[in-house]
């Protein structure tokens, strides 16, 4: 198909676990590599070896500072690529390489792990340790819309992606934490739990129907911050939940 | 039964749906211990026998007397066990993904407050931390909510204001503008709602829904008769199910037209709801001098 858009992966200082998501939607990666994109970068899947001219990159990890190369390369991807994806927790807010501190064979001094957001501007956040297949794939369906969709399909993948834009624009560090000050404190909470569901290291139990964050558990991941109705809700896009899953379902058959 | 495939709107008050009906469950089991018509019970009760369903998560018992905590019940029996309404906190969503995992569900059907019906949507949409979840709601039933209390502001208005041993009470309601606490020796105390108001949890005077809109199917009291529910069928889902369940003779039902107070109080009290909490997330915005509360309808900032 004539009108793909061109898309890849950046890995950065990540276990690989978000690339791994990507691959997760299994025969429905296949299709959207036949219908909607031509992936032109990926270290473990294209034979590439520069950052290329992407309409997309996913950029999975945090950037170690220590790291000439890497510092380098997620500059180069701010440069070359129209949309900057964080994809995972490290490169939205550092998530577990937060916890670095160096001295690790063979490279001891690397020891300072920033997440993308801090040294380029990043234009959309999936969050989650992992991120899941789902949520790629929805976000995929979105930017294809926005960059090659009828006018009423682009309205609708910015309406979808505005708020993943908006916490973008939030903050690149996250914590458990966050459901304290920016949901209970400012008296939102109302005691759903999907920040518990949404947690992938178990540290979020509701004690009398409010999260309790185990604040040494919490990875950092931003999953919980992100997954909460009262993060963000946007009724014009929530509400239309039937059509848009239809969609987003349809696009990978 | 007619099923339209066509949406009303009475107003968008009400959310979008299909059909709506005052409706109670043919089953007398059921219907011993419902709050009202026996929907949730028997709707998920027939949804687990067909297989329409592998498992419910409802608001279950706990070791205190009207404290519910999430459990996932995967036969009729345990369902049983969850019959009625608490009037406090149930974190429902908070199972949604343990559900596939160790209790290995595929067809997931839970129970929840309008509230909780706007996370499991977004949930689908917008799937951060729940892996593989999102085709995995089988049936969402929302119940009619005006606002939801801590544990404690129950305790504290069953103990202090109705006098109350928890563990004597029977039965609470809130219906015809009124607290209501029958206990187990047949003493009925009432409380005016003027009372209840201050120990509402806060994070519901933000909420912008009363019949659960984004549910598959929703269901309270207000509308029906005693001892009736009024029920919204509002997607393709909930349609295919509760077609299936009518014909299968789950329930009993009346055109809503044709039933007092009908849709209007049903309406009213939706419409009460969503302009007192319009005008709170208002006054939000100039909570401060110069600073706003958050409005997590404009911006996760």
């Amino acid at each position: 198909m004539a009108d793909k858009i061109k898309a890849g992966h950046v890995h950065m200082s990540g276990c690989t676990g978000c690339e791994v998501a990507i691959a997760d939607n299994y025969g429905g990666l296949l299709t959207l590599l036949d219908k909607y994109v031509d992936w032109v970068y990926d270290l473990t899947l294209a034979d590439v070896r520069h950052i290329p001219k992407m309409d997309v990159a996913l950029v999975e990890g945090s950037v170690c500072i220590q790291d000439k190369l890497s510092v380098q390369e997620i500059k180069e991807t701010r440069e070359k690529s129209a949309v900057v994806v964080a994809l995972g927790g490290c490169a939205c807010y550092g998530n577990i390489t937060r916890f670095g501190r160096g001295g690790q064979p063979n490279q001891p001094q690397h020891e300072s792990y920033l997440p993308i957001g801090d040294l380029i501007k990043v234009d959309v956040y999936i969050p989650g340790c992992a991120p899941t297949p789902q949520m790629i794939r929805n976000v995929c369906v979105a930017a294809y819309l926005l960059l090659k969709g009828t006018k009423e399909q682009q309205e609708l993948a910015k309406k979808f992606l505005t708020p993943l834009m908006q916490l973008a624009d939030r903050s690149t560090s996250a914590c458990g934490c966050d459901l304290m000050y920016d949901v209970i404190n400012q008296g939102l909470c109302m005691g759903c739990g999907s920040c518990a569901a949404a947690c992938p290291v178990r540290a979020i139990t509701h004690e009398y129907g409010k999260p309790n964050v185990n604040r040494e558990m919490c990875i950092k991941c931003g999953a919980c911050y992100a997954q909460c109705p009262r993060s963000f809700f946007n009724f014009d896009v929530i509400t239309e939940f039937e059509a848009i899953l239809e969609l987003f379902d349809g696009a990978l058959k | 039964m007619e099923h339209s495939s066509e949406v009303k709107t009475m107003g968008t008050e009400l959310g979008k749906y299909k059909t709506c009906v005052s409706a109670r469950s043919t089953n007398k089991e059921i219907l011993k211990k419902s709050q009202d018509g026996g929907i949730v019970t028997q709707l998920f009760a027939y949804a687990l026998e067909e297989g329409i369903i592998d498992g419910a998560i409802v608001a279950g018992q706990s070791d205190e007397p009207y404290r519910p905590r999430p459990f996932i019940a995967t036969t009729v029996e345990e369902l049983m066990t969850s019959r009625g309404t608490r009037y406090n906190i149930s974190p429902n969503v908070s199972w949604i993904k343990e559900a596939t995992r160790s209790f290995g569900l595929d067809k997931i059907g839970i129970v929840g407050t309008p509230c909780q019906m706007q996370a499991v949507r977004k949930g689908q949409l917008y799937p951060v931390g729940l892996r593989d979840v999102p085709d995995k709601i089988a049936l969402a039933v929302g119940i009619f909510c005006m606002e939801n209390f801590p544990y404690q502001s129950i305790k504290q208005l069953v103990e202090d204001h109705a006098g109350v041993k928890m563990e004597s009470v029977k039965k609470m309601d809130i219906g015809k503008g009124k607290f209501w606490v029958y206990t187990e020796r047949g003493a009925v105390v009432q409380l005016p709602l003027k009372v209840t108001h201050k120990y509402e949890q806060p994070g519901c005077h933000v909420c912008l829904d009363y019949v659960a809109n984004l549910s598959d199917v929703s269901t309270g009291s207000v509308g029906s008769p005693d001892g009736w529910s009024t029920v919204f069928v509002r997607t393709k889902k909930g349609d295919d199910i509760w077609g299936k369940a009518i014909a299968a003779g789950c329930f009993e039902t009346k055109p809503i037209e044709q039933v007092k107070p009908g849709l209007e109080l049903v309406s009213k009290l939706a419409n009460e709801k969503i302009t007192k909490n319009q005008k709170t997330v208002e006054e939000r915005a100039t909570f401060g001098v110069n600073k706003a509360l958050r409005n997590p309808y404009i911006s996760p900032k």
